[in-house]
């Protein structure tokens, strides 16, 4: 069976062949990637099965860094450097800080 | 620091933060809070450094094609390091100071009657330690899935008409193995120096997409 990842040979509609720069958020979350793989803390082939293994409605919905985000997120879990109680209160606690600065915030609820 | 101090990060690019929001840019949603949520907390235990991440990120800004427009271009003008790029891209590359760091890399030739074209069907696989980060477009699924099916159609939305009596080669990269094309000399600059004919190839024409600038334009 084909995982997500697997579309070649699909069909699919137009390319988008200009290319867009990366935001400020993309690039912090590749340099995060680099620094994490740089320590030897996780390898190329563990971030493809990571990715492979998110599922097909996350592999769906998510935009490209979304996803390395959701596997980075699993990955620190698992290796034991992060918990998942630490993640939750820090990100209540970055989006008390967005409200309080008086930043937008979307809906985008915890999937 | 936070990722929110990025109004006064020096290696930042203003025009980028403040352009209205891209297709990978939902401003504050779930997975981007958990983005700085992680950064932060990997930082605040040691994990990585602020500094390292920061030194990352300078980094991959530092990789453009123009890396890779100078291993072709010089591909062009000398005909035994064309040999020895064709024979170990990774060899070659390192005489021109480009290291691959943990990837094989193969170059491949396009001829009157054979042209290339790369993908990386299953993700994002892409020669960045020579071309920087890979084009969005390398990235959607609209490319990964079509390419390898109707690569003529495909290139033909780049602008790239290729005859049908030239045998179009799809290669798949994986995250063992990376692919750099090496366009064909446009005719006419049989008298530029190595860096005017760096300035004619494209990033795209490395990834086989489009062909090189012409001369003059």
């Amino acid at each position: 069976m084909r995982g997500p990842h697997d579309v070649g040979g699909l069909p699919d509609g137009p390319i988008e062949t200009e290319s867009h720069p990366l935001t400020f958020w993309e690039k912090q979350i590749d340099g995060l990637r680099a620094a994490v793989g740089a320590k030897g803390l996780v390898n190329t082939h563990e971030n493809r099965a990571a990715v492979e293994a998110l599922g097909d409605d996350a592999y769906n919905t998510l935009h490209y860094y979304e996803r390395w985000t959701a596997t980075l997120c699993r990955q620190m879990i698992q290796k034991g450097l992060l918990t998942q109680d630490e993640i939750d209160e820090r990100v209540a606690l970055i989006r008390q800080r967005l409200a309080d600065t008086g930043e937008i915030e979307s809906e985008g609820a915890a999937p | 620091m936070t990722d929110h101090d990025h109004h006064d990060h020096d290696h930042h690019d203003h025009e980028h933060a403040h352009a209205p929001p891209q297709p990978d840019d939902k401003v504050h949603s779930y997975y981007q809070i958990l983005g700085i949520a992680l950064k932060e907390l990997l930082i605040e235990k040691g994990v990585v450094s602020a500094d390292e991440v920061r030194r990352q990120i300078e980094h991959r800004d530092s990789i453009t094609p123009a890396n890779g427009s100078l291993v072709v271009a010089k591909a062009w003008a000398d005909p035994a390091f064309r040999q020895r790029l064709l024979a170990d891209g990774n060899a070659a590359v390192a005489e021109l100071g480009f290291h691959m760091t943990t990837t094989k890399l193969v170059a491949v030739e396009n001829k009157p009657d054979e042209h290339n074209v790369v993908v990386c069907t299953l993700c994002s696989c892409y020669p960045r330690d020579l071309l920087g980060l890979p084009p969005s477009w390398y990235k959607s699924r609209a490319y990964r899935a079509r390419v390898v099916r109707e690569p003529r159609a495909v290139l033909a939305e780049f602008g790239t008409h290729i005859a049908d009596d030239v045998a179009l080669r799809v290669h798949d990269s994986t995250a063992d193995m990376r692919f750099l094309v090496v366009p064909m000399r446009p005719a006419g600059t049989e008298a530029m120096s190595e860096a005017e004919l760096a300035a004619l190839v494209t990033r795209d024409s490395m990834i086989g997409v489009s062909l090189p600038d012409q001369p003059g334009h």
